[in-house]
């Protein structure tokens, strides 16, 4: 395992380009472009104000950089550092900016949620839609990058509309019946669109892409409802993650519940592995860890401090009880995901913060549990293998495959928060991110021979 | 009761019986009056009536008495006591008869009597227990009253209770109504008002939106240095009817091609389904032949190869278009003939479960339930020996815990025991103690041929002393004052030159010392030897392990044999 030296870095904006050679960064205003071999700065651009949000072309030709408050948006080039572009939304204000698939138009959501103004880079061709809905998942796209869905909400009522990306023209426009929309999500094939009420009411839709209602599922009624939904990779399970703390998998056929997933406190099935992180002072007990491989070249560098145990079931997980009577209380599946084989499904209980459970669709089962000691930030599957990393908001990040798990210490001095990380898309680095200007690469070697042992 | 009864009655019959003797007697001798007399006595109403009779006859009213019995006597029934021939006379005779009669009646009658205070006696004492268990039971009665009152008492409470909770059930439930009305009403309110907001929301959106975009924002604008081409190259076509149409197309195409992938799916999994089958079916048909055709020939001479025929057909239809043909008639023939099949499978099973079964109830002294009645006796056997394995463990392991645990008073005895355990040590031990037998045994050696250059020494010396007495004995004798000096300083180097050999025989003898210092300086040697002899003794725990080892195979053995026989 190789770390680099420490970045900076501002607002958490780092990203590995779609085709995995360059790293964009912001620091403050300027956008800095590295090459993932050997981190040398390629470009440099210097943009009008603080940036809040890049966003890489499809193609890692042009990123663009989003600067709301100005309500400017910037975009650069790889290929001629001297283009430029700039759009400015005015008086309308931005409150987010996105590239539609083609890599050739910018899509801006004007403030209040007035309209979405698509720019061309083109043709002089501006083209507005008008009502999008304002809620955090109101565009999809597909991922062959044909097609769009956009929420509205006109006269109190929810609609979808689907574009056609490469020309803009409106396919289909239908009506969904549900109370408030608060999410749209295309499956990984293209045909279906999953659409999800608001939380008060536990309700799922799927739609055919020419606008068919396929099917409609709730579970319950009279209680908080959905929190989070994930397609898999094959499209084939629909996994719904609810304020009931359970995960519920639908299938692709019939649109039925398949199984539900629970996430109680106690786990008792001794099939279970429960990993258990703990805390480790002196550096003799880290060499007997789980992975001998690993101390050769972790701790010739630096000291682990932590460690996975295998506990003992039954096992009693640190539990937080939410405060029902608030808005948005922590309980229920907040994340969910299907690792790039299909074959995993990693979730967390939002009331249970340091756990995350890792499923096994094949046999629809729980296969193992990982507690963590600080409240799971993130975690992200390696998009090449099934290869979890999480990172709980300490100077450490851990890796889970199905071989194992362990735990890595950043090498660095003073306080290094790791709050958010990203995979390079061969899964052999990853950027790790704190809140700081600080920025830590690892080049996760391609033979991760430590991680098959066990 | 009963008891009483049973007890008096016999012996009421033998008073009786007296009594009848006595009246026998009575009448056989009646001069025995006397003793009748006395057997009266015991009368409480003797003294009494014996008053009354003096007081009842005198000597002057005999004649009245006499009449006034008479009548008495008669009015009775007896027969008058005037002789009926002879008036006014006395018949003695009747009189006899009637007292004697009285007495009989009299005797009765206090037989009677005592029998009537028996029963009183036993009445009373009836009595007296009914009235206890009467009072007994009045008691129970008015517990259970009490307590008849006491549960009504609480039912009651109950029942008011349960009113109670009605009410408020009702009341809840009332409440509940209430509040989903409530709830209902709000909801339908916070409906209204979020659409109305929504609605002003939409309105203001609008002016908004008019206010922003249509005053010709200057400052909406794109600056760009010059247009990118697109990805694919192409220009970008117009907006007309026909990329509508284009589209539609697409997106139909799409969902096509999304159907059309399923369904190759699906057949992938159907004909990987066929296969499992087609395979299953196969190996069906090659476990069925020889037991198929048995019950059919048996059965039915004339169906059976029709039948088989037919499935033959079918078996080669499907080979030949299984894979081609999903049409009903193949499916449904193979699932027929699978069903079948399976049938016979079945019954074939079943038929081979009944064998077993018969086997295993008919065949009780055949020579499978022998070898596993010899099977389970050595499974026995063996479980035995790992029983008394595990038991010689546990005391070999108690004796060496009570060995380490046992405070070892001296040093030796301690490294003795430690020895005992630790194999290597001893083994080296022994190998130092070798080492020094062979030293020793090197130094005796040496330690001879010492004493023989000694001894030889010591005759020279005698050789050279007499020489040098001869010598002296000249020198004193030949010997001038002048000379004196110059021989005495010869003297010593003479000596020096001849001491040499004695200073060996020093040498020698520190040498030789040595040998007998090492027990003393090396006290490992005598351990080495003390272990020789003591291990015996010390491994007290091993030899007796050695011995129960010995003993108990033979034990088990004997055991064996045993239950072979």
């Amino acid at each position: 395992m190789n770390f680099s030296e420490v970045f900076k870095l501002s607002s958490l904006l780092c990203k590995f380009s779609p085709d995995g050679k360059y790293l964009a960064s912001c620091v403050q205003y300027r956008l800095i472009i590295r090459d993932v071999n050997n981190l040398q700065i390629l470009q440099l651009y210097t943009c009008l104000d603080q940036i809040q949000y890049i966003e890489w072309s499809s193609d890692s030709l042009f990123i663009l950089c989003a600067m709301y408050k100005r309500g400017i948006v910037q975009v650069w080039s790889l290929e001629q550092p001297d283009w430029h572009c700039k759009i400015d939304e005015g008086s309308a204000g931005l409150v987010a900016s996105c590239w539609s698939p083609d890599g050739r138009h910018i899509l801006n959501t004007t403030e209040f949620y007035l309209r979405i103004t698509v720019w061309s880079l083109c043709t002089k061709s501006v083209s507005y839609i008008k009502y999008p809905k304002a809620c955090q998942h109101g565009i999809a796209f597909t991922k062959d990058g044909r097609y769009m869905a956009l929420a509205e909400r006109r006269d109190c009522k929810d609609y979808i509309s689907l574009f056609v990306c490469s020309d803009w023209q409106l396919l289909r426009h239908f009506d969904t019946e549900t109370q408030d929309l608060s999410g749209i999500e295309w499956a990984p094939n293209g045909c279906v669109l999953a659409v999800w009420d608001t939380c008060l009411e536990y309700k799922i839709l799927l739609y055919s892409l020419d606008g068919r209602l396929l099917s409609t599922y709730s579970a319950y009624e009279w209680s908080l409802g959905i929190k989070s939904v994930a397609w898999s990779p094959s499209s084939q399970f629909l996994a719904i993650g609810s304020y009931d703390e359970k995960v519920r998998i639908l299938n692709h056929v019939t649109w039925k519940k398949i199984t539900e997933f629970e996430h109680p406190v106690t786990i008792a099935n001794p099939k279970i592995i429960v990993y258990k992180e703990m805390e480790k002072s002196t550096r003799v007990e880290t060499e007997s860890l789980a992975f001998p491989p690993a101390r050769a070249q972790a701790s010739s560098l630096f000291s682990t401090q932590s460690k996975y145990d295998i506990s003992q079931v039954p096992v009693t997980l640190q539990y937080v009880k939410p405060v029902t009577d608030r808005a948005n209380p922590r309980i229920g599946i907040g994340m969910l995901a299907f690792s790039p084989d299909n074959c995993f499904l990693a979730t967390k209980n939002d009331n249970i913060p340091n756990a995350i459970w890792i499923w096994d669709v094949q046999k629809l089962k729980l296969f193992v549990v990982l507690e963590q000691l600080y409240a799971v930030q993130l975690f992200q599957w390696d998009p090449r293998q099934p290869r979890l990393a999480i990172c709980t908001g300490n100077s450490k990040v851990y890796l889970w495959s199905p071989a194992g798990c362990v735990s890595v210490q950043v090498p660095m001095e003073g306080d290094f928060q790791v709050l958010s990380l990203c995979w390079h898309s061969s899964g052999d680095s990853m950027a790790l991110l704190t809140s700081g200007f600080l920025e830590v690469w690892k080049s996760l070697q391609p033979h991760f021979h430590y991680m098959n042992m066990i | 009761m009963g008891d009483w009864k049973t007890i008096t009655v016999p012996a009421l019959s033998s008073a009786s019986k007296i009594a009848y003797q006595n009246t026998s007697e009575k009448k056989m001798s009646p001069s025995s009056l006397n003793m009748q007399q006395v057997l009266c006595s015991p009368l409480p109403s003797y003294k009494s009536m014996h008053s009354f009779f003096s007081a009842f006859c005198t000597e002057e009213n005999v004649e009245q008495s006499i009449s006034y019995l008479n009548r008495e006597l008669t009015t009775l029934g007896f027969p008058s006591l005037y002789s009926e021939c002879k008036d006014k006379e006395l018949n003695v005779v009747s009189v006899l008869n009637c007292m004697n009669e009285l007495l009989v009646l009299q005797r009765k009658n206090l037989r009677a009597q005592e029998e009537v205070e028996i029963q009183h006696l036993k009445l009373g004492s009836d009595m007296d227990h009914l009235q206890n268990c009467y009072a007994k039971v009045k008691e129970q009665l008015e517990a259970s009253r009490r307590e008849i009152v006491g549960l009504q008492e609480r039912d009651r409470q109950q029942q008011c209770k349960n009113r109670n909770l009605h009410q408020l059930l009702k009341n809840e439930k009332d409440e509940v109504q209430k509040l989903q009305n409530i709830i209902a009403s709000r909801a339908t309110q916070y409906n209204h008002d979020m659409k109305r907001k929504e609605r002003e929301y939409n309105k203001l959106k609008e002016r908004l939106h008019q206010l922003v975009m249509n005053k010709k924002d200057k400052k909406i604008a794109m600056d760009v240095l010059n247009y990118v081409g697109r990805v694919d190259g192409k220009r970008g076509a117009w907006k007309t009817g026909k990329t509508e149409a284009r589209n539609e197309e697409e997106m139909y195409k799409v969902l096509l091609g999304g159907y059309e992938q399923r369904q190759k799916q699906l057949l992938v999994e159907n004909a990987e389904l066929k296969k499992v089958l087609q395979q299953m079916k196969k190996e069906m048909i090659s476990l069925l032949p020889p037991q198929k055709q048995k019950p059919k020939e048996r059965a039915e001479d004339g169906i059976g190869p029709v039948l088989s025929d037919m499935e033959e057909d079918a078996v080669e239809l499907n080979k030949e278009n299984m894979w081609e043909l999903s049409c009903e008639t193949v499916r449904e023939q193979l699932t027929n003939s699978i069903r079948k099949q399976w049938r016979m499978l079945k019954n074939h099973v079943e038929k081979l479960d009944n064998q077993v079964s018969r086997a295993h109830s008919g065949a009780l002294n055949g020579s499978d339930v022998i070898s596993r009645e010899d099977h389970e006796l050595e499974t026995e056997k063996l479980e035995l020996e790992i029983q008394q394995c595990k038991e010689m463990i546990k005391t070999q392991q108690q004796l060496l815990q009570q060995q380490l645990m046992s405070p070892c008073d001296d040093d030796d005895t301690s490294v003795l025991l430690q020895d005992c355990y630790l194999l290597e040590e001893r083994e080296r031990l022994q190998e130092e103690w070798k080492l020094f037998r062979e030293q020793k045994k090197n130094f005796e050696r040496e330690r001879r041929s010492f004493t023989e250059a000694a001894i030889r020494l010591g005759l020279e010396r005698k050789a050279f002393e007499e020489d040098r007495g001869a010598w002296l004995k000249q020198q004193f004798l030949s010997m001038t004052s002048d000379h004196k000096n110059s021989e005495h300083v010869k003297t010593p180097s003479a000596y020096s030159g001849s001491s040499d050999p004695d200073n060996q025989l020093m040498n020698f003898r520190s040498r030789q010392k040595k040998p007998h210092c090492l027990p003393s300086v090396h006290p490992s040697e005598d351990l080495c030897q003390t272990i020789q002899h003591i291990p015996p003794n010390s491994n007290s725990s091993v030899v007796l392990n050695k011995t129960t080892e010995d003993s108990k195979p033979k034990q088990w053995k004997g055991l064996n044999k045993a239950e072979t026989e």
